[in-house]
């Protein structure tokens, strides 16, 4: 399915370590300082080096916020790069590449997956084709798609003999910038964005980058040359100017949480090293010296422990001194935090874990998406202890969120799971830039003195770090506080914190701290709980309400697909709601916000009691771990879940086809979705 | 404001058994803190899982008894965000040398400045007995079921690889010597152990009081009687190390000493090192106002409660234009 020829999706791949990043990195700036919308994202292997990785850069005058699966302008190196997307390249598209790989055999590709070569070996037999490269370009040719050839290394030849520079070493890796030219070239790009592109990439390496600004405008030229005739499709897209877009941002999904950590006032963090969280700290330590409006320099300290369990610890023991701590990581190092967990709960210690999901279980798939740490994050640790697990749905409300979550930590004493995942954290996008000066950082009842005078608090005694009182939250004070000196414990506590069996002691402490799981409802405001993403107005009675419920990061693609169906679609009204806080879970505000809908939906016009309503759970695992919880907290019961689960996002084509189906009443209950490289 | 001697105890009721080891550390823990006139709020006890982790609770400080096997990088944690704290951590030999193992060899990699005490007893006695990592092989205390089959790990030389920096043993019945231990230790600038050897009263019947006390006879002249447990520092044992050179022989002496045990046990200082620089010291040379400005006493917020941090200059970087 063509979605849409407002925007256009590029997609570059090559074996790991070969420069595609940097490649798609000059690329993706050039057009977004054009001021078009960007959505890019990367996919890779647990490999260093030779597995296939691939970059696609999806970008439109619309707002993108997912990717597609069909491909207009495929870039290629190697012959295995054109054997696994030449696909999905559309009728018309254009295939970049180099005519020198056509004549190695597919068999030859030893790190060619077997459901690529299934697919190609499929689509060669029923075109009647030879299972060959040759086959595979002739098939191409057949749907129309331009072949731009580009010979590599004849091109570096003459190019090092026009530049007077002989060391191929160095020239090797100029292939990334020439293909990137390429496709520059057949958009018919301005060549000042692309050169700018180049030198705001390289802008620490004056000569590398200079090369490559000579290297790209050859190339430039050369495919100008011998390609004259490209369609005009394809340069239209690029013509939009969009003076509104001039004042955007190019952000990346590991970069935002840690400037969300900058701002809220983190300063202790700690990780073990494991994809897809790692770049989180390592952009926080980079940027570890934090300006201050008062011209003070603040600081981060970033930890790398010796595992997850001492990093969790280490920043529960840091979070005791009143810094705001976190911890970053994945599913298998949180697996190994639960019982840590636990003992911030029982001891009341606001903490922060920010968990980037990535395929499981175990080490699982682990450079690829999946959203399979819903139930666990809610549930992990033993015994009862009040949690709040709490999730963004793209890069830029990621920003926002950790502001967010810091604050709920301190508020309300107790451990903050905030759930990413690995689509958002390799994701990139064009956004406005974030507003945060008129936030606010909320510390709940941490002592904002240095001394506390218990006389005059009237305490009779010694300083009550868990006081029994209406307010299941005390006052809380950092370690080295005169006269406020406390205990902590993992077994239970009396109000000091010194360990007690006493059974009526527990009654109390295990109230006061469950108790905040309904405090925590009570006083987040609705907005921040559950979103409403999407609503449109139908002037005639609607046939269908179709109701969508998801969490995380399918929010960018059910959007995309929400908007493209509505505009030729008035006949069904659309609920799309982002549940945010899935610990506590919203159950009556779910509620209350799908009954009102389908109340007025229904009052609109008395004789309409017969408007179907659908609901729809989308989410990338198997169980649908959110209609779980629904089904447990709530009486609304799902129609149809759409999910996925072989470690690749679910894209705006199979989200927008999936519910373009059920619409039309031709889809199973279950939709599994299987698309992606 | 000066504090006596009684301002470090606790009214909490200890419950430890009677003759226990564990007194003597509490008591040579407490005496150090209030010999060194650190204030009760200054200073903050960590512990793991164990008869000895109940040891904050008897102790005016800030007390946190933490997770098994996890107390030094709890401790750790909080010394890095408040440089300024006095940090102690404690528990026992199966808690810092089974489970907390991995912990105890990456903090000898960091060496920040605090204080490890191990209660070693050789049994895990809360749990009723079982063998400690310390325990020797063959050995069989009253709850084995069979001797242990495990050797055992010697944990002053496993300090002394791990980059400990002041590396010391002492006795818990022998308050007096082991007060002068813990106090050089917490004085000591970086990452100390101390390893107390402690008779577990109910569970350990091999290694007792008697045992640790006890003397074998000079085997030239039967009248001297020589006792077990002996002082380094009465022996020329010097294991303080003036320049840098040196530390490779020291760490080898150290480890070779660690070594004599059955008839005679050495207590004292193994090796001290002042040269390695502290982590705070590494932390220090990046951001350059660390220890002024520590993460914990950051300002964060403004009068109005909105962010005081600055990140225009980061934002600008990711425009477009």
């Amino acid at each position: 399915m063509v979605i849409s020829r407002e925007s256009i999706s590029w997609v570059i791949g090559g074996p790991q370590g070969s420069g595609v990043d940097s490649a798609s990195h000059i690329f993706l700036k050039s057009i977004a300082m054009s001021g078009l919308n960007v959505f890019g994202k990367r996919e890779y292997h647990s490999n260093i080096k030779g597995e296939h990785s691939y970059f696609s850069v999806r970008f439109s005058g619309k707002t993108v916020r997912s990717h597609v699966d069909d491909i207009d302008i495929l870039v290629t190196f190697d012959a295995e790069t054109i054997v696994r997307h030449s696909p999905f390249l559309l009728e018309g598209g254009i295939l970049i590449y180099d005519p020198d790989v056509v004549g190695k055999k597919i068999e030859d590709i030893h790190t060619l997956d077997g459901s690529s070569e299934k697919r190609i070996a499929h689509i060669l037999k029923i075109k009647n084709k030879e299972f060959s490269l040759a086959g595979i370009i002739q098939e191409l040719k057949e749907r129309n798609v331009i072949l731009v050839e580009l010979p590599y290394t004849k091109l570096i030849n003459k190019f090092s003999e026009e530049i007077q520079d002989h060391s191929l070493s160095k020239l090797a890796r100029i292939t990334n910038v020439m293909s990137l030219a390429a496709s520059l070239a057949v958009l018919n790009f301005d060549i000042p964005l692309m050169e700018q592109g180049i030198l705001d990439t390289f802008v620490n390496k004056p000569k590398i980058a200079e090369l490559n600004v000579k290297a790209a405008n050859y190339t430039y030229s050369y495919v100008k040359r011998n390609f004259g005739t490209i369609p005009e499709k394809f340069s239209r897209v690029t013509k939009i100017n969009n003076e509104a877009n001039s004042n955007f941002i190019i952000a990346q999904g590991n970069q935002t949480s840690p400037l969300g950590k900058m701002v809220a006032g983190c300063r202790f963090q700690t990780y073990y090293p494991i994809t897809p969280a790692t770049d989180d700290s390592e952009y926080l330590e980079s940027n570890q010296i934090i300006e201050q409006d008062d011209k003070n320099n603040g600081s981060v300290v970033v930890i790398q422990t010796e595992d997850e369990i001492a990093a969790i610890t280490m920043a529960i023991g840091a979070a005791l001194t009143g810094v705001r701590a976190c911890t970053t990581t994945s599913g298998p190092g949180f697996s190994l935090m639960a019982e840590a967990l636990g003992w911030a709960g029982i001891n009341e210690v606001p903490l922060l874990v920010s968990l980037y999901q990535r395929a499981g279980p175990s080490t699982g798939l682990p450079t690829r998406q999946e959203q399979g740490d819903l139930l666990f994050a809610i549930n992990a640790g033993h015994g009862e202890f009040p949690r709040i697990v709490y999730s963004s749905g793209d890069i830029e409300e990621s920003f926002y969120d950790t502001i967010r979550v810091f604050n709920y930590a301190d508020i309300f004493q107790t451990p903050v799971i905030h759930i990413l995942d690995k689509y958002l954290s390799n994701s990139i996008i064009t956004c406005n830039p974030f507003r945060y000066k008129n936030l606010k950082i909320e510390r709940g009842k941490l002592l904002d003195t240095k001394l506390l005078d218990i006389k005059q608090k009237g305490f009779s005694d010694h300083f009550k770090r868990f006081k029994l009182s209406d307010d299941p939250i005390s006052l809380r004070v950092p370690l080295g506080t005169e006269n406020g000196i406390f205990w902590n414990t993992g077994d239970e506590h009396d109000e000091m914190g010194h360990i007690t069996e006493d059974p009526e002691t527990r009654i109390s402490m295990m109230e006061k701290r469950l108790s905040k799981l309904d405090l925590i409802q009570n006083t987040i405001p609705k907005e921040e709980q559950v979103t409403i993403e999407f609503e449109n107005n139908t002037d005639n009675t609607p046939k269908k309400l179709v109701l969508i419920l998801s969490w995380g990061s399918t929010k960018g693609a059910i959007l995309d697909s929400l908007e493209k169906i509505t505009e030729t679609n008035d006949t069904i009204q659309f609920l799309y709601l982002q549940i945010k806080l899935l610990n506590p879970f919203p159950s009556k505000l779910l509620e209350d916000i799908v009954n009102n809908k389908i109340e007025k939906v229904h009052g609109t016009d008395n004789a309409s009691t017969n408007i179907e309503t659908i609901v729809i759970i989308i989410e990338m695992n198997y169980l649908s771990q959110l209609d779980i919880l629904i089904k447990q907290n709530t009486t609304l019961k799902s129609d149809h879940n759409i999910l996925k689960y072989n470690g690749r996002p679910m894209s705006h084509s199979e989200i927008y086809n999936s519910l373009i189906n059920i619409i039309n009443n031709q889809s199973q209950r279950r939709v599994i979705l299987k698309d992606g490289v | 404001m000066e504090y006596k001697l009684a301002d470090f105890k606790t009214p909490v009721h200890n419950d430890w058994c009677a003759g226990c080891g564990d007194f003597g550390i509490l008591n040579a823990i407490q005496m150090s803190l209030y010999e060194l006139e650190i204030s009760p709020h200054q200073a903050a006890i960590f512990s793991g899982i164990g008869c000895s982790g109940k040891t904050p609770h008897f102790i005016n400080t800030y007390g946190i008894h933490t997770l098994h096997g996890r107390v030094l990088p709890f401790a750790q944690g909080a010394k890095l965000a408040n440089p300024n704290l006095k940090i102690l951590a404690v528990g026992g030999d199966g808690d810092g040398l089974g489970i907390g193992s991995g912990h105890f060899v990456n903090s000898g990699r960091r060496n920040i400045d605090i204080t490890y005490i191990i209660y070693n007893n050789g049994v895990y006695g809360l749990t009723k007995g079982q063998a400690s990592p310390t325990l020797k092989l063959g050995m069989k205390t009253k709850s084995l079921p069979q001797p242990n089959v495990n050797d055992s790990i010697n944990p002053i030389a496993l300090a002394c690889i791990s980059g400990f920096t002041f590396i010391a043993r002492g006795y818990s019945y022998d308050i007096k010597h082991l007060k002068e231990i813990i106090k050089k230790g917490i004085e000591h600038s970086g990452l100390s152990f101390i390893d107390v050897l402690q008779p577990c009263p109910t569970y350990n019947d091999i290694n007792t009081k008697e045992w640790y006390q006890s003397f074998t006879l000079d085997e030239n002249n039967p009248s001297i009687r020589i006792p077990k447990i002996y002082k380094l520092e009465e022996e020329d044992y010097n294991g303080v190390v003036d320049n840098e050179e040196e530390s490779s022989n020291k760490i080898i002496k150290a480890i070779e000493k660690s070594k004599e045990w059955e008839n005679r046990i050495p207590v004292g200082v193994f090796y001290e090192n002042k040269k390695t620089p502290t982590y705070e010291e590494r932390l220090q040379s990046r951001i350059e106002n660390y220890r002024s400005y520590p993460p914990a006493l950051q300002t964060i917020k403004d009068e109005n409660g909105n962010p005081n941090t600055n990140i225009d200059r980061l934002i600008d970087e990711l425009r477009t234009k």
